[in-house]
């Protein structure tokens, strides 16, 4: 009766197999690496650009482990610290042959040193988090009426241009917080006003009013159109934080959305908070200029002469150089959004720029001074600018809605608009939480979490080996092998540890062992009543299963709990603590019957088990069962 | 090896006045010193900034304290951490300062206060992971350094504290539900009183001694509170099954059998795992500590209200043999997926 199938064999072997393959990477530790990426928010790294970071290495000397490309990133791995030093040396002076102006960021890493055959199964180890590594956190509050006020400015501009295109006499429009207000004198014209805009601007809704002699007609985004302008505004706000944290040289930095108005930026690494802060809260700019297109100028773009008074020489994208004026015609604060489309009338794809009211105008002026004449856009970062792109404009432009198209894929089109954007924040943020860890006290506290569970361990092991004999080696086994469980399902999720989530890898084997306490109670309970040791272990395990059950449930309740209403270090305690649960059933429950059964199961007649001493009330000579 | 020799019921439910009253004074009192004392909440719940520095030589806490307020940002907790070179610094949230900024001024004011002179360090770790961070030199040596801090908003705080409180109300309500489902609403009752009354009792302890209550603590007492409701269960379940096959005992006497046989297993569980948390409380540092304290405290009075009050409320109540086994003819019902949820 206490014999397992082969197929549940089968699959705690399995288990133990997978267990520790996906284990087996968080004991490698890591080795020392250097990690290249684009400094610029124009280039972009592919996978050809591994081999040549290869070849530079070799060049120098040194031979890296591996080098790969891994979507962002170029990484290479090297053997000792010395070596890693070297090659970041020789890949910055190679790369970067312009210090002062660095395309790429060469910037120190590590990588687990873990065998490639793991890599390669996708076993990873664990990410660590900030608290044991050291670091600096930030939780940054994105302002999102700032980022509906910028949207009703720039559906203002538009409201005017519709009406004034159309012909419709309205007596001023105004902007009250993230609505606006239309005042007219006659219905016939709220009437015809009200029609148009409808039309044309689904993303408003409109309700009429009167106030004395005057005829309003108020305008305020749809709920939807509302969501989507916040979305986009966190989205926008991600994207520049990432340009910027790039230019940190953090290895890994984390920026994530959190809830719907907040974004978490991590950097691990990184303790100087003011230079992060600066970093992040500084505002790249946005210009548009017009380009010099005189005879001297096109001498000096092909660097035959001087760049004439009054310009300056820019590159283009492609590395052309462009002679621009030194007078800026607008802004990025004129800029209120740049979107990738397609060019109405030919599918062409292009760039979709909004100016607000003042940038219309000017626009207006220029584009109308201007017919035939180049353009240049330029994204001035660090205080070095480049041209992102030299329209010709082909006619005069008012309303305050660009369209540059033309000699352009959709991709660059993407990458045009998301450049543009690329300079502003869509909306303040303010840092609401901030923490910094220092690295040793990160390393100290993965020793005192590590020493926590270890000797919490070798004491509970030590107990139960004593107090349930056999039993108790077969228990102290299975809660190796629900910690072995535990740490592989949180390395192939990818999870990210943190002293919580340690704390909560102890509390979980502390309380897991209360399922085999209670099986080999049970067993106990039965031997004690007479039963013979087969029927008493198969009894002891039905019979407990249930209370095993009822007592992981409460448990659990309380996990979920945490989980759904807890937020940062608690959640990382929720989850492993939800997870150990799960993983407690089954090692107690499965793993350590499976023990028992490929013990004790064989033999057909069993005299006794190994379970401690059974003491029973009624004999006054203690007749203990022993193996 | 068996540690209990038990010939006869313990007649536990004799004295369940005295453990209700012992019960009832402890709760009184944590009460009382909850509201008197309150809960020494720490700056995620209500805001703030809290910096740890590390002195080179032990450090003079008397001056670290007068250095910072003289700044003027407020009243300013300065305490030792740890060990006597390590400082930890509170500084609650405070009307005209920017508390986004404190942290960078409190370390250059502590650092001149010393002699040295902030600046910006790029280097490498031993392990080939670079580092940049602000160092306060003087010299070749550094007297103070920065290991850690931390500033929360006032509206992440009061977020926290409403998440707090509604996981608490989650698991409570949910617990209820699962008991009510499983047994009939006097356990459920009376395991929900019991458990409470750990939860206050908790509380009351970190009031008492003004403990720290973070974020760490609260997920300790919910997860303690989940663990010491299924020691509840276990009895109760024995409670049932005891119901169903002495039918001459009275209802104490059922409640006395029941704890008497489940002693031993309740013993040793929550004795294991109070050995894994005193681990922590004894390897896990400072940061482990006031969480490996909640689960101490949580635990021991787990195990005294589960076994003590829980029954004994349930008593009160008046259970009857008729509340848990509906049909009488059928001494075990092969059907119910309860029978035999017993230890």
């Amino acid at each position: 009766m206490n014999r397992y199938p082969l197929w549940k064999y089968a699959i705690l072997a399995i288990a133990l197999l997978v267990g520790l393959v996906y284990t087996a990477p968080n004991f490698f530790g890591e080795a020392p690496a250097v990690q290249v990426s684009s400094a610029k928010a124009t280039l972009k790294l592919d996978s050809a650009f591994a081999p040549r970071v290869q070849q530079l290495l070799e060049e120098a000397g040194l031979k890296p482990d591996f080098v790969q490309f891994d979507g962002n990133s170029v990484k290479a791995r090297l053997p000792e610290t010395d070596a890693q030093i070297k090659a970041k040396d020789a890949l910055s002076k190679a790369l970067n042959p312009d210090p002062a102006n660095p395309s790429y960021i060469v910037a120190l890493n590590l990588l687990s040193r873990s065998p490639g055959w793991l890599t390669a199964l996708h076993a990873l180890p664990m990410y660590l988090g900030l608290d044991l590594r050291g670091g600096v956190h930030f939780l940054m509050q994105v302002d999102m009426k700032a980022a509906l006020t910028k949207k009703a400015e720039s559906l203002t501009g538009d409201v005017r241009t519709l009406l004034r295109d159309k012909n419709i006499r309205h007596a001023g429009i105004s902007r009250d917080g993230d609505s606006l207000e239309v005042r007219f004198r006659e219905r016939d014209t709220l009437t015809a006003a009200v029609a148009l805009l409808s039309d044309q601007l689904p993303d408003l809704q409109w309700a009429e009013s009167v106030d004395g002699g005057e005829l309003k007609l108020r305008g305020t985004l749809k709920p939807a159109a509302a969501r989507l302008v916040q979305e986009q505004a966190l989205k926008q706000n991600i994207t520049t934080l990432h340009n910027r944290v790039n230019e940190l040289g953090v290895a890994e930095p984390v920026i994530q959305q959190q809830g719907l108005d907040r974004v978490v930026v991590q950097l691990p690494g990184v303790q100087d908070t003011a230079k992060a802060k600066d970093i992040i809260g500084r505002t790249a700019t946005l210009e548009v200029r017009m380009v010099n297109e005189s005879a001297e100028a096109r001498e000096a773009e092909r660097g035959g002469a001087a760049v004439p008074f009054g310009s300056e020489r820019y590159l283009e994208r492609n590395g052309a150089p462009i002679i621009v004026y030194r007078q800026v015609v607008l802004t990025g604060d004129n800029l209120t959004d740049a979107q990738a489309g397609f060019d109405g009338q030919t599918q062409e794809p292009a760039v979709h720029l909004t100016l607000d009211a003042k940038g219309s105008r000017i626009f207006r002026d220029v584009t109308r001074e201007n017919i035939g004449k180049r353009m240049a856009i330029l994204l001035f970062e660090k205080g070095k600018g480049e041209v992102v792109t030299a329209p010709v404009i082909r006619s005069e432009i008012g309303g305050g809605r660009v369209q540059i198209s033309g000699r352009m894929t959709t991709a660059e089109a993407a990458d045009t608009a998301l450049l543009l954007r690329a300079g502003s924040l869509a909306a303040p943020m303010e840092i609401i939480e901030e923490r910094t860890v220092g690295p040793s006290l990160g390393a100290d506290n993965i020793d005192k979490g590590f020493n926590s569970v270890l000797y919490g361990l070798i004491a509970i092991a030590v107990f139960m080996c004593a107090y349930y004999g056999l039993f108790g080696v077969i228990s102290t086994l299975a809660l190796g092998f629900n910690l072995l469980m535990l740490v592989a399902i949180l390395s192939m999720l990818q999870a990210t540890l943190t002293l919580p989530g340690i704390a909560a890898i102890a509390l979980t084997l502390g309380m897991a062992i209360d399922a085999n306490v209670l099986i080999n109670e049970r067993v106990r309970e039965e031997l004690r009543g007479g039963a013979p040791p087969q029927l008493a272990i198969h009894n002891g395990y039905e019979r407990a299963f249930a209370t095993i059950l009822d007592s992981n449930i409460t448990t659990l309740i309380a996990g979920v709990a945490l989980l759904a209403f807890g937020s940062g270090p608690v959640r990382g305690f929720a989850v492993v603590h939800c997870l150990g649960i799960l993983t407690s059933m089954f090692s107690a429950v499965m793993f350590s019957r499976g023990l028992v059964n490929l013990w004790y199961g064989r033999q057909k007649r069993l005299k006794s088990v190994s379970i401690g001493q059974i003491w029973k009330p009624d004999a006054a000579a203690n007749t203990a069962i022993k193996a | 090896m068996e540690f209990f020799r038990i010939r006869r019921d313990i007649p536990f439910m004799r004295h369940a006045l005295v453990f209700n009253i012992i019960s009832l004074v402890t709760f009184l009192a944590a009460v009382f010193f909850l509201f008197t004392r309150g809960l020494h909440l720490s700056i995620e719940f209500t805001g703030g900034t809290v910096i740890e520095v590390a002195y080179a030589q032990p450090a003079d806490i008397g001056k670290v304290r007068s250095t910072i307020e003289a700044m003027k940002v407020g009243d300013t907790q300065v305490q030792n951490f740890g060990s006597a070179r390590d400082v930890l610094i509170r500084l609650p949230l405070a009307d005209g300062v920017k508390q986004s900024e404190l942290v960078g001024r409190v370390f250059d004011t502590l650092c001149r206060a010393e002699g040295g002179a902030i600046e910006a360090r790029q280097g490498v770790s031993d392990k080939g992971e670079s580092i940049s961070r602000q160092v306060c030199a003087a010299g070749n040596v550094e007297p103070v350094t920065l290991q850690r801090s931390e500033f929360v908003g006032p509206q992440v705080g009061k977020e926290l504290a409403v998440d707090g409180a509604m996981a608490l109300g989650f698991v409570v309500l949910g617990i209820m539900i699962y008991l009510a489902l499983r047994f009939e609403w006097k356990f459920a009752v009376a395991a929900i009183v019991a458990n409470l009354h750990d939860v206050i009792i908790i509380l009351g302890f970190f009031a008492f001694f003004q403990w720290e209550f973070s974020l760490a603590v609260l997920a300790a007492v919910l997860a303690v509170l989940g663990y010491s409701v299924n020691e509840s269960v276990v009895i109760f379940d024995r409670i049932r099954e005891t119901f169903r096959r002495f039918r001459k005992m009275s209802p104490p006497e059922v409640i006395d059998h029941a704890i008497t046989s489940t002693i031993s297993r309740t013993i040793i569980t929550h004795g294991s795992t109070q050995m894994m948390v005193l681990s922590m409380l004894i390897f896990g540092g400072p940061t482990l500590y006031y969480f490996a304290l909640a689960l101490t405290v949580g635990i021991l009075f787990g195990i005294y209200s589960s076994v003590f009050v829980a029954a004994a409320i349930a008593m009160w109540l008046g259970i009857k043999r008729e509340d848990l086994v509906k049909s009488g003819s059928k001494e075990i019902d092969p059907n119910d997926p309860n029978s035999g949820a017993v230890v």
